[in-house]
């Protein structure tokens, strides 16, 4: 099991001007089934990819934003969203889609996966990881 | 002579919006699309840009990325796809800044 590494996926582009953010949930989903101790950062531009309620009809694209609420069952729980990218943005946590994944160790409770940081925790955060993919 | 001046990218990610509010003059008229709408967001860093401005958003740009009429910055009109050609057309000329 010493094998297992932190994965760190770190997102930093809106979600519909670019490829980015859709790829990198695409290599996220693909890498969740190399069962590594994986989590997501949103921050600056990246916190957009989060916002609820996307509409994409009128600009004929696919909306992936609904991807992010499966990210749970492929036990994706750690999203670590940064504060300072949200405020500067005019958004708050209530803007994000409220992401929960299922807890078996505690009979399937149901847990929220966004941990909401500071730019500092965020530091620490990306400090810890073995490997960063960037997005 | 009036101009249409036409924003794409993120205020946060490129220097587009604050480039063409740079530019216009009276008369003139700054329309937000795609990445662009996120410049009209109450409360957010760079709304202070359109303040004074005649403004436009394109409404399924806004749509797609989630953000309510009400999110956004007071005095901004909401246009479709038909507006965007209207304001093209009721201005002498047409900026997009990259």
């Amino acid at each position: 099991m010493s094998d297992i590494k932190k994965f760190m996926y770190v997102n930093r582009r809106a979600p519909y001007g670019t490829i980015y953010a859709w790829e990198s949930l695409e290599v996220v989903l693909i890498g969740a089934a190399f069962e590594q101790d994986v989590s997501l950062a949103f921050i600056d531009d990246g916190v957009y990819q989060l916002t609820k309620g996307q509409d994409t009809s009128g600009i004929d694209m696919k909306n992936f934003s609904p991807t992010y609420s499966a990210l749970g069952d492929y036990e994706v729980n750690k999203i670590y969203v940064e504060k300072e990218s949200l405020e500067e943005r005019g958004l708050t946590l209530d803007d994000l889609q409220h992401l929960v994944w299922e807890d078996e160790d505690d009979d399937w409770a149901e847990k929220d996966s966004i941990r909401l940081v500071s730019r500092a925790e965020m530091a620490d955060v990306l400090a810890e990881q073995d490997i960063l993919f960037n997005f | 002579m009036s101009m249409l001046h036409i924003v794409n990218k993120s205020p946060y990610e490129r220097n587009s919006l604050a480039a063409a509010v740079g530019h216009m003059t009276d008369g003139d008229t700054l329309l937000l699309i795609e990445d662009g709408v996120y410049a009209a967001i109450k409360g957010g860093a760079a709304a202070g840009n359109l303040e004074g401005k005649t403004v436009s958003v394109l409404g399924a740009d806004l749509a797609a990325r989630g953000i309510g009429v009400d999110k956004l910055v007071d005095g901004v009109s909401v246009v479709d796809y038909g507006g965007f050609v209207d304001l093209v057309e009721a201005t002498d000329k047409s900026q997009s800044w990259l």
